[in-house]
């Protein structure tokens, strides 16, 4: 018999060539980083459907609040509960949404303390692509989150006299506030790194700027100091244009400063998240 | 102006080129003046005690670091300056398991292939190849979260491998894993080595790198303390060892001037009385008669190989230090 099984030392020849050239195109500009970004985008959403926790923690707070304010508070805010639903839904949408948007701050964080981040720079994919990749995913977790809201809300008795095209107008204002301040939360996540440190920081933006709004309560009852921010918070505009798309009432206005207040937020703090970004990146 | 850089690089040309390669992170200097060489289609074994810069060394390599001084290339490919054309090329297994807990494991190499722009069909593939060849396919539906240190290990592997890399860095890819795993990975490499792969691997066991390296390089303290074949290393630290532990702690001194007496050399001894020195198979047999002889029980005599410690011990003069890591996955 001269079949032999030798498998220990492995003293193949060099070979001369390099073994077939590996079918990699190397494109690494322009639609490249769009398709990449696509495609870490699906990974986005392919982690939402697997652990939908993780939306419904988003969504768990906001109606906790709801519930708190709508059968505690609601009687003594409005007079009585269905009244209140009315006038805090708008807002708690926004502050689901708010919510949200914290979340791709500890997302980004998590994803840098795993090492994940490592596999995606050492291949030849842009560094913009994972960053557009989050924010992309982040975008439909913003819309899923806010429709839960809504269903939610209606399931509670809320009812809207707008048609659908005024509901798919307050989604997409809630969903461009998000997008303005999920730069606020990635600049933070890019600055602090442990995801547990930019949760908890994260809170302490969203919070205040929630409740320091007329999302649960008039702003009429305040102390005056506390009425000038209520004012000037681009959550309280942010709520007064969904109550007026959603209930009827002025639009233009609040929906404008709305807008103002998010493009503002973003050409500030894009540039500092994408700097402090290709900085740990 | 710079003459562009080559695209074909010569065939005698090393596969990874390190010069005077330096990194300090604040007051810590990891990497002090690093020079080493890879051939083309070999494995390189990159050893070093804990904090000693292998890490440092593969994330520079593969473009995840930038070096403070020095140069380094891979495939002719500058690793700072033409860093994209390296990335096309190499994979990396790093020391900390860089997969998705939230995706399966078909979908971690799916999206490593969709990113290195296979078609659907392609990452499709290659991603079955891949899961097949690792044994993960009862687990490949399963999320990683779920998976064991070892499945997560080989599964990171597999994703260093979706785009056939050239070059491949394999930081640590056996600690953790049991027995059994750690010789399938060993065939892995291989099976890679043979099929052309260059591989630069680190490792603390120095028979880890005895099994699967041409050459090694070891590292202390970010410098090169030494270089050469595993066979040239371990003849520096003398051949086999010849350890010996007596029943009672009070029998060291005498069982240390027995071996004085027939080697004429003084054996090292160790906080647990254990004495060891260089030893021949003649020696462990003469020295066995000469116990009985004296009547001195012992718990322990035999001749081993010598381990990476005493590698260290030997080129270092020191232990290697023994400290839990410090390194940050960052
Ligand atoms: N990001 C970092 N920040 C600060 N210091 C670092 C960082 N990375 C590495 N170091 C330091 O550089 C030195 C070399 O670390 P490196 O991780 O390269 O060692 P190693 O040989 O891989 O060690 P181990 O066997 O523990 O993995 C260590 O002193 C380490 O503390
Ligand atoms: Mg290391």
């Amino acid at each position: 018999m001269t079949t032999t099984t030798n498998t220990a030392t492995n003293t193949a020849p060099v070979p001369t060539t390099v073994a077939q050239p590996p079918p990699r195109t190397g494109a690494r500009h322009g639609p490249s980083t769009l398709r990449h970004g696509a495609t870490l985008a699906w990974r986005g959403l392919v982690k939402t459907v697997h652990s939908p926790e993780a939306l419904i923690d988003v969504t768990l707070q906001p109606v906790i609040f709801l519930l708190l304010f709508v059968y505690v508070f609601g009687g003594a805010i409005a007079g009585d509960t269905s009244a209140y639903l009315q006038f805090a839904l708008p807002g708690v949408l926004v502050q689901t949404v708010i919510f949200a948007s914290a979340g791709t701050g500890t997302g980004l964080a998590d994803d840098l303390h795993t090492g994940i981040f490592d596999r995606f720079r050492s291949l030849p994919i842009s560094r913009a692509a994972p960053l557009l990749g989050a924010i992309g995913a982040d975008l439909a977790r913003y819309a899923t989150s806010g429709v839960i809201m809504l269903v939610f809300g209606t399931i509670l008795g809320f009812r809207t006299s707008a048609g659908p095209l005024a509901i798919v107008a307050a989604l997409l204002l809630v969903m461009a506030f998000a997008f303005a301040l999920c730069w606020v939360f990635t600049a933070l996540a890019m600055l602090v790194k442990d995801p547990r440190s930019v949760q908890g920081l994260g809170a302490l933006i969203s919070l205040p700027l929630t409740f320091g709004s007329n999302v649960f309560v008039p702003a009429s009852t305040m102390p005056g100091w506390l009425q000038g921010w209520v004012d000037v918070n681009p959550v309280s505009k942010t709520a007064d244009a969904v109550r007026g798309l959603l209930l009827g009432g002025p639009v233009a206005g609040p929906a404008g400063t709305a807008l103002l207040w998010a493009a503002g937020i973003t050409l500030v703090f894009a540039p500092i998240a994408v700097t402090l970004y290709r900085r740990r990146t | 102006m710079a003459a562009p850089p080559p695209t074909v690089v010569a065939m005698n040309e090393p596969a990874i080129r390190v010069e005077g390669l330096v990194k300090t992170f604040g007051a810590t200097t990891a990497l002090a003046g690093v020079d080493l060489e890879v051939r083309r289609g070999s494995v390189l074994g990159l050893l070093g005690p804990n904090g000693s810069g292998k890490t440092t060394t593969v994330r520079v390599l593969s473009t995840l670091l930038r070096p403070d001084g020095g140069r380094a290339t891979v495939l002719g490919h500058d690793v700072v300056a033409d860093a994209p054309a390296v990335r096309l090329r190499i994979g990396l297994t790093g020391q900390y398991a860089a997969v998705d807990d939230a995706l399966s494991g078909v979908e971690n190499l799916r999206l490593i292939g969709r990113l290195l722009d296979l078609s659907r069909r392609d990452a499709r593939r290659r991603t079955d190849e891949l899961i097949e060849r690792f044994g993960l396919a009862e687990a490949a539906g399963r999320r990683v979260k779920t998976y064991s240190g070892g499945m997560r290990r080989r599964l990171d592997l597999a994703a260093s491998l979706v785009g056939r890399p050239d070059v491949l860095f394999l930081d640590e890819p056996t600690t953790g894993l049991d027995p059994r795993h750690r010789n399938e990975v060993w065939e892995h490499v291989r099976a890679l080595a043979a099929e052309g792969t260059t591989v630069l691997l680190t490792t603390q066991y120095l028979e880890e790198a005895d099994q699967l390296a041409e050459d090694l390089v070891v590292l202390d303290h970010g410098e090169v303390i030494a270089s050469g074949t595993p066979a040239s290393l371990k003849a520096d630290v003398g051949g086999q060892l010849l350890h010996v532990r007596p029943l009672h702690r009070a029998d060291v001194g005498a069982v240390a001037t027995l071996l004085g007496e027939l080697t004429a050399e003084t054996p090292a001894i160790d906080p647990t009385g254990e004495l060891t020195l260089s030893g021949t198979p003649a020696l462990l047999h003469r020295l066995g008669v000469r116990l009985e002889e004296d009547g001195v029980p012992v718990a322990e005599l035999g001749l081993r190989l010598p381990s990476l410690d005493d590698v260290f011990l030997t080129l270092t003069g020191r232990p290697a230090e023994a400290g839990p890591a410090t390194e940050e996955a960052a």
